[in-house]
């Protein structure tokens, strides 16, 4: 039995731009010629607008170039039970989807359908009033969510404990530090109870052991078989949480798939670099006399390049180059950095046939291996060189030359276990680990 | 070698996750929401605002909680405002300019229009506000509009009450105070002032999320609009025939039926009120169906 929870079918909306031109401040003269001229103009549009609605209103509207169209064409159903995540560049419509979907504002053509009872999370603290206190702000806040009032009054002990506020419940919020203002805010949020859940980048704010109480939570109503339209800039909850996600771009669905596949193809869109490059012509490519790079790719095991990794799986970082001069002593290495620039590790080749030995001119393909299990999940980006010594020279060096994406999937076995939530480090090693038990423990005398 | 360790340390099987995610199937059927563009006059949905009931009720109860707060002397600006004017307008219109005031002592003449108009001026004034002061509700969570002005026009009442308790008061230390067969009237002259004030409101609120003008233009309307009402003067400076369609200012059926229900004063406004209720009613209705037309607009545009 398909269940469709959400059905959105054909969905547009088209905003209509004011054109407004030029960079530079304007002068003072030019804005109070502007503020007069104002009401005339505007009343002139009016006017003319309201002319052209009751006289040419059957005919056909010409495209207008101050429209946008913030999504277009857009259909996709959600089964009833999915995590669906929305991913998506600034400005794709991500948000305008789901304040169509949460009734906040009308699309232009199209239609949804939604089969249950709706709750959407489009900020923390959604009606919060500085003045109120923490508890009538819970009854404002869940009111405006969707709460009953019975429904409040017989969570509030527990809302008010979730947020660790009881010492403050009654004290108006303007006098809370931010955290327990977001608290507060997010434990109202947890115990709703809609059948489809809407949420929109709520995990941005907020400290880590926050964000974590999201994710977990987040897991917990996963557990409870509800809807969840999840949209978020980050992709890690995303692969983590949903089976699902689209990605949307410039207003449409670019990819339709499973999570990890649409999270790890949109990094990849996102990265500048390259899981391949190469340099066609000899004279152009990096390096001098002795050695010129031609080619740096990342492939998997079985030597396909490929942008996006497992965590499990071992990665081949393969470097070609030409060596144009005999007789020298060379040396390839490869420097890694994650995506925030800090360096992982520098690594020599270590050709045992080739170590300490003077090499012939000829083309040479060089292999590291970076074993399953042991980057932390995300994007790397590698250097690849080449020295030699005695006297030491740099023939060829390449920064950032290649970018590929590890990525972290919730199933089987890795560093993770079972825990969903954050993962901090920059190795993720899959360590011996030796647990044992006894049943009773001996009181320790003396 | 990888390999080897990640098969070797075999931890736990598979999560939990698909296994619970079906469990959960629900005997009843779900409601179905339907979103589709709107075009054109759209129903009003009263149904919706008796569903949206709990909302409205804190709303209501959030800006009454909130409205005097951290002020010094609280809700007796409730009946400082109306009780103020009295006195500015005792002095100049009734001991300076020597209005008449059919028959009653002019302090009560006034006060008895004053707390009537006090309430509709203000609820006028938040409901027109109450859309632009509420956007960031409005852009981030979905509730029939229609319950923004609408509470703030609500929260108008405690304040009416205060102030007709001075009124009352007012109207024994003159002597006056008397049960009359006509104040069963009084109700239904406050919901009728209560039907202008959200009418208004409505049209206002509406408009001004496109058009800030409307926010500069409110208190100028408000003021001229007490002009334009018996409130210093009573209706009886005008000629007979002319009271019925003086009457289509809602608020002369208001302040006229106020004082006739409460201090006895001319005769019974009947077509007057008459004709302030049709007007009243038109404005309301028209009011509710141009705000749900333009309602769609709202999130966008505030």
């Amino acid at each position: 039995m398909t269940d469709i929870a959400v059905r959105v079918d054909n969905l547009g909306k088209r905003y209509r731009i004011g054109i407004r031109r030029g960079a530079d401040p304007p002068m003072l003269g030019e804005v109070i010629s502007n503020l007069a001229a104002t009401p005339f103009t505007k009343l002139m549009g009016v006017a003319r607008r309201f002319w052209t609605r009751h006289t040419n209103g059957a005919r056909p509207v010409p495209p207008d170039p101050n429209d946008l169209w913030a999504i277009r064409h857009l259909s996709f159903e959600v089964p009833r039970g999915q995590i669906l995540g929305i991913i998506g560049p600034n400005g794709a419509g991500k948000s305008t989807l789901l304040k169509i979907l949460s009734r906040i504002t009308e699309p232009t053509e199209g239609r949804v359908e939604i089969r249950g009872r709706v709750g959407s999370l489009l900020e923390v603290g959604t009606g919060f009033h500085p003045e109120l206190t923490g508890r009538e702000n819970i009854y404002l806040s869940a009111a405006l969510l969707g709460m009953r009032k019975a429904e409040i009054d017989r969570n509030m002990d527990e809302i008010v404990a979730f947020a660790e506020i009881e010492k403050f419940a009654d004290t108006p919020v303007k006098h809370y530090s931010s955290g327990m203002y977001v608290r507060l805010a997010f434990s109202v949020a947890a115990h709703l109870e809609p059948e489809i859940l809407i949420v929109d980048e709520v995990l941005a704010v907020g400290d880590a052991a926050f964000q974590r109480k999201c994710l977990n939570k987040m897991e917990d109503v996963k557990q409870h078989g509800r809807t969840i339209l999840f949209v978020s800039h980050s992709m890690q909850p995303i692969a983590r949480l949903c089976e699902r996600a689209i990605l949307i771009s410039g207003g449409a669905i670019v990819k339709d798939g499973p999570a990890v596949d649409v999270a790890s193809a949109y990094l990849a869109t996102s990265l500048r670099t390259n899981a391949e490059q190469a340099w066609l012509h000899p004279n152009t490519a990096p390096g001098d006399h002795v050695a010129r790079l031609r080619r740096l790719r990342v492939h998997d095991e079985s030597g396909n390049t490929t942008e996006t990794i497992d965590i499990r799986q071992p990665i081949g970082i393969e470097m070609t180059y030409d060596v144009l001069d005999s007789d020298h002593l060379l040396w390839p290495h490869l420097i890694f950095y994650n995506g925030t620039g800090l360096c992982l590790f520098t690594t020599f080749e270590l050709a045992p046939e080739w170590r300490g030995r003077p090499r012939p001119a000829g083309r040479y393909i060089s292999t590291a291996w970076i074993p399953g299990n042991h980057l932390a999940a995300g994007a790397v980006l590698v250097d690849a060189g080449l020295r030699s010594a005695p006297p030491p020279r740099v023939h060829f060096f390449e920064r950032h030359a290649a970018a590929f994406h590890i990525v972290d999937t919730p199933e089987d076995n890795s560093a993770r276990g079972d825990w969903v939530g954050d993962l901090p480090g920059v190795v993720r090693p899959l360590l011996a680990w030796n647990t044992t038990w006894q049943k009773q423990v001996e009181p320790e005398d003396g | 070698m990888a390999k080897d360790l990640s098969q070797g340390v075999s931890i736990v099987g598979g999560t939990p996750a698909e296994g619970v995610c079906t469990s959960n199937s629900s005997a009843v059927p779900p409601i179905t929401t339907v979103i589709e563009p709107s075009r054109g006059w759209v129903p009003l949905k009263l149904s919706q605002l008796w569903e949206y009931r709990e909302v409205l009720y804190f709303l209501v109860w959030r800006d009454i909680k909130v409205r005097y707060r951290q002020t010094l002397i609280g809700v007796t600006w409730a009946i400082i405002q109306p009780f103020m004017t009295m006195v500015v307008f005792s002095v100049f219109f009734g001991r300076l300019a020597k209005m008449p005031s059919d028959g009653t002592p002019y302090p009560l003449f006034v006060l008895a229009a004053l707390v009537p108009w006090t309430f509709f001026a203000n609820g006028l004034t938040l409901s027109a506000n109450s859309l632009v002061h509420s956007s960031h509700l409005i852009t981030k969570v979905y509730f029939p509009r229609l319950l923004v002005p609408l509470a703030r026009v609500l929260t108008g009442l405690p304040d009416l009450a205060l102030s007709f308790l001075v009124l009352l008061g007012m109207i024994w230390w003159y002597g006056l105070l008397q049960s009359r067969p006509a104040l069963v009237w009084l109700p239904a002259l406050a919901l009728l002032g209560f039907v202008t004030a959200l009418g208004v409101g409505l049209w206002l609120s509406a408009l001004n999320v496109q058009y800030r003008d409307v926010q500069h233009a409110v208190p100028f309307v408000v003021q001229l609009w007490l002009f334009a009402t018996p409130i210093a003067y009573p209706s009886s400076l005008l000629p007979g025939a002319w009271r019925t369609v003086y009457g289509f200012n809602p608020m002369v059926g208001v302040v006229e039926g106020f004082r006739w229900t409460l201090l006895g004063s001319g005769s019974a406004p009947g077509p007057m009120v008459a004709a302030s209720a049709l007007a009243a009613l038109v404005i309301l209705v028209t009011g509710a169906f141009f705000f749900r037309r333009v309602e769609r607009t709202f999130a966008d545009v505030v």
